[in-house]
């Protein structure tokens, strides 16, 4: 297929994927803003339960630039959600998804572009004051709604050609690198009580991090036991049978590498199977010795990596002048 | 205005007596009750914004989509009439490609002394990299659009021929598809022409004229890209045809020879049929300044390894100022009269003309000789005296860009309407495809001017589109 379609087929199923994890990441820190619990090392901005999706998304400066002053939850709540300046907002992931599949509406399946299309026509009609009024967590059920939907519409319509494989393709990209990074930016905000593992406020972190990942009812079923930061480093991390964890992930991007790959480079499939074998053969007590942040720095390195060869051979080639073309 | 006794109504002769052809419609529509049209026209438009069957519009916020109206009653045409049509739209093709053939090879219209050498070459639309140049089939023009009225049950005129990248097509047949999901039953009752083969017989005519020796040819379509007015029609196109929809940038030339950017590597393109202008095809050739097209896309075709539909240079032949000429065109290449009439049109360059036309300027229209979409026209009827004393300096700073016709009584339809149904005026662009036969499928766009009282059609200036019953014998 065209690389310019596979392009925006890859960036489709990116920013939906991308809405619904911020959708999470933001109904979960308004859900833990409702209990009475706080965590006390705020001297630090970014640690910070309300500049999580800020910092996530690399939108700390932008963001303060626009709301100068202490950080409320209504501002960022109105910068993430609505807000059509910025480009992480829910409002703007929806409406480049529904931009590359208009872009792209003979690729998909008429019903996956009437899903996409429907979802932008209602949340254009949407009003900041109105669904807060209503209650925000209705809203980012939707939002997630939605994506489930869009998935499955996918999923369930579309034939099993190269352009189903680019739409996966971005989804478990854009997963494990938001797992990666969520999962980097909580450890570090809980890590100074470790000590205090089992008291409360770490209860209700632990437990956001992993409802965010929709991983609570995971972690209950595999291990029955309290909550502890190596087990829900094993569960993100190497579990593969967890489906947001970073293993999941890789197995599926390796899988659709290596069915899209082709006779004149393999070298995406190569650096995601370099990538996968280390998540498959990996140990928790490495990673934990190593360091978690360190550990997943270079996750999202390599996985950087993977991308930008994943660009270069199938999405935006570029050809060498007067290269004997067959 | 045409007093409103004197507008010629399809479906009602004199007396209110039905005209034949819409008896079985006007039958069926008898006992339906407003409230039903009502909830019909309702689930029209929801679908279409659901589907998103949208076109942009130019000089509106960010280029954002709306639905073009959509008209639930239909235009129906008897088998009589639809030949005279068909057969005159046709023939007009006909000429206009052997004009095209003959303009760019030996000029025997300018030596029999028909039109005058500088009406040619002369003009800006005129391509000088074509002299000489033979295309595949001898066909320039692979698609044309010609718009014709109506003024009373046999008078027809010719508006305009649109020979370059004529749009529309996707609204006729997606407007066939949203009828017989909302009133199945009328197509059995009624023998209505079907027009799906369409997009079959487009893709058949360009894999016909694919360069020589290619025995299985790639056909593209080419889009300026997804902000176009005309995208939604670019993408249903392609799809309706199975083949790939490119925009400039994913086409690159090598050796003269054209492919397109994969996830599996180059590919190489043998025909394009392209919805981009002339000017902006190749940025070596044409406008430096173009980000849309493809560099070395004009050498690759003067080369024979791609063939372009339709072909560079047809502007010349659908001006506004060369369309009184195609008359003379049908007489001289076909030794044939014509069949359907010219609208009668004064050349402001001509000063008798423009004299005569600047002192009845409110019951003229005037159009801007390359113009199209309806932009930069005024029809004098419906406009204010500020607006035709605006239109005149306009016309004094440049008279040889305007032509002026008649303001023509279009027939009108009937077509629904807050009050419940009521007549309207409507065009009708046929599209005519040219292969190794011409020929065109029996429809056509209709567009209804939806405000009452307008005569202007176009969809950037509040027109909509009906669907169009030619009904079999």
């Amino acid at each position: 297929m065209l690389s310019r379609a596979a392009n925006n087929l890859y960036w489709m199923s990116r920013h939906i994927e991308r809405a619904e994890n911020t959708a999470r990441l933001l109904d979960i820190t308004y859900r833990m803003s409702l209990l009475p619990y706080r965590i006390q090392e705020t001297d630090q901005k970014w640690a910070e339960p309300w500049a999580l999706p800020l910092v996530i998304n690399g939108l700390a400066s932008t963001f303060y630039a626009r709301f100068p002053g202490p950080l409320s939850s209504e501002n960022v709540l109105r910068f993430m959600v609505l807000d059509p300046t910025n480009p992480s907002s829910l409002y703007s992931c929806i409406q480049s998804a529904r931009e590359n599949a208009r872009t792209e509406r003979g690729a998909i399946t008429t019903e996956m572009y009437e899903d996409i299309n429907a979802c932008w026509l209602e949340i254009r009609n949407h009003d900041f004051t109105r669904l807060n009024a209503r209650g925000i967590s209705n809203f980012f059920d939707w939002v997630k709604m939605r994506s489930h939907q869009f998935r499955g519409v996918t999923y369930g319509t579309m034939i099993r050609d190269e352009g189903y494989g680019f739409i996966r393709l971005g989804t478990f990209i854009e997963r494990a690198d938001n797992t990666a990074r969520l999962l980097d930016v909580k450890y570090h905000t809980l890590l100074p009580s470790a000590a205090e593992i089992g008291g409360a406020v770490d209860y209700y972190q632990w437990s956001a991090l992993l409802r965010s990942l929709s991983a609570f009812d995971a972690y209950r079923k595999i291990y029955r036991d309290l909550i502890t930061p190596t087990k829900v480093t094993e569960l993100l991390v190497l579990r593969e049978d967890v489906p947001r964890s970073l293993h999941a992930c890789m197995n599926d991007i390796y899988e659709i590498l290596k069915g899209l790959g082709h006779n004149t480079s393999k070298e995406a499939e190569r650096l995601a199977g370099e990538l996968h074998a280390q998540l498959h053969y990996g140990r928790t007590e490495e990673i934990i010795h190593l360091g978690l942040h360190e550990y997943l720095m270079a996750f999202l390195d390599k996985l950087s990596r993977v991308t930008q060869q994943i660009n270069s051979e199938f999405l935006v080639p570029v050809y060498k002048q007067n290269q004997v073309l067959n | 205005m045409p007093e409103p006794s004197n507008i010629h109504n399809e479906m009602y002769g004199t007396e209110g007596l039905v005209r034949p052809q819409y008896a079985a419609y006007s039958a069926w529509l008898k006992d339906k009750s407003l409230e039903f049209i009502k909830q019909k026209q309702l689930e029209a438009d929801t679908l279409f914004k659901r589907l998103g069957i949208t076109f942009a519009v130019y000089g509106d916020e960010g280029g954002v989509e709306r639905s073009i109206p959509f008209d639930i009653v239909p235009r129906i045409i008897d088998h009589e009439t639809w030949q005279k049509i068909s057969d005159g739209a046709c023939q007009r093709v006909r000429a206009l490609n052997a004009f095209l053939k003959d303009i760019y090879h030996d000029q025997d219209i300018i030596k029999a002394g028909i039109i005058p050498a500088q009406q040619i070459t002369g003009n800006k639309l005129f391509r000088p990299e074509m002299r000489g140049f033979n295309v595949p089939g001898d066909v320039y023009v692979h698609v044309a659009g010609i718009d014709i009225v109506k003024t009373d049950t046999k008078q027809f005129y010719v508006l305009e021929d649109n020979l370059r990248t004529p749009s529309g097509v996707s609204y006729m047949l997606e407007n066939r598809r949203m009828m017989m999901r909302l009133f199945p039953e009328l197509f059995a009752r009624m023998p209505v022409a079907p027009i799906d083969h369409y997009t079959d017989r487009l893709l058949d005519n360009l894999r016909a004229m694919a360069p020589a020796g290619i025995s299985n040819p790639n056909v593209v379509v080419l889009t300026p890209g997804s902000y176009n007015s005309a995208y939604f029609e670019h993408a249903f196109l392609a799809l309706q045809m199975g083949v790939e929809l490119v925009e400039g940038q994913d086409l690159l030339v090598n050796n003269n020879t054209v492919y397109m950017r994969t996830t599996r590597g180059p590919k190489r393109v043998d025909v394009i049929y392209r919805r981009l202008d002339d000017d902006f095809l190749d940025p070596l050739a044409f406008r430096p300044d173009s980000i849309l097209g493809t560099p070395g896309l004009l050498a690759a075709y003067k080369a024979g390894k791609v063939t372009l539909a339709n072909a560079i240079g047809t502007g010349v032949a659908d001006d506004k100022s060369t369309y009184i000429y195609v008359p003379e065109m049908i007489r001289f290449y076909l030794g044939e009269e014509p069949i359907l009439a010219n609208v009668p049109t004064y050349r402001l360059d001509q000063k008798a003309d423009l004299s005569y036309v600047l002192e009845h300027l409110a019951e003229l229209v005037v159009k801007e000789v390359q113009g199209s979409g309806g932009y930069g026209m005024l029809v004098g009827p419906a406009s204010t005296q500020q607006q035709i004393l605006d239109f005149k300096d306009r016309i004094l700073a440049n008279p040889a860009n305007y032509i002026a016709q008649p303001t023509l009584c279009l027939s009108a339809c009937p077509t629904y309407c807050e009050s419940g149904i009521a007549p309207r005026h409507v065009d009708l662009r046929p599209y005519v495809l040219c292969g190794k036969q011409v020929s065109v499928v029996p429809g056509g766009l209709t567009r209804v001017a939806l405000r009452e009282g307008s005569l202007v059609v176009n969809s950037s200036q509040g027109g909509g589109t009906k669907d169009t019953w030619i009904l079999e014998q």
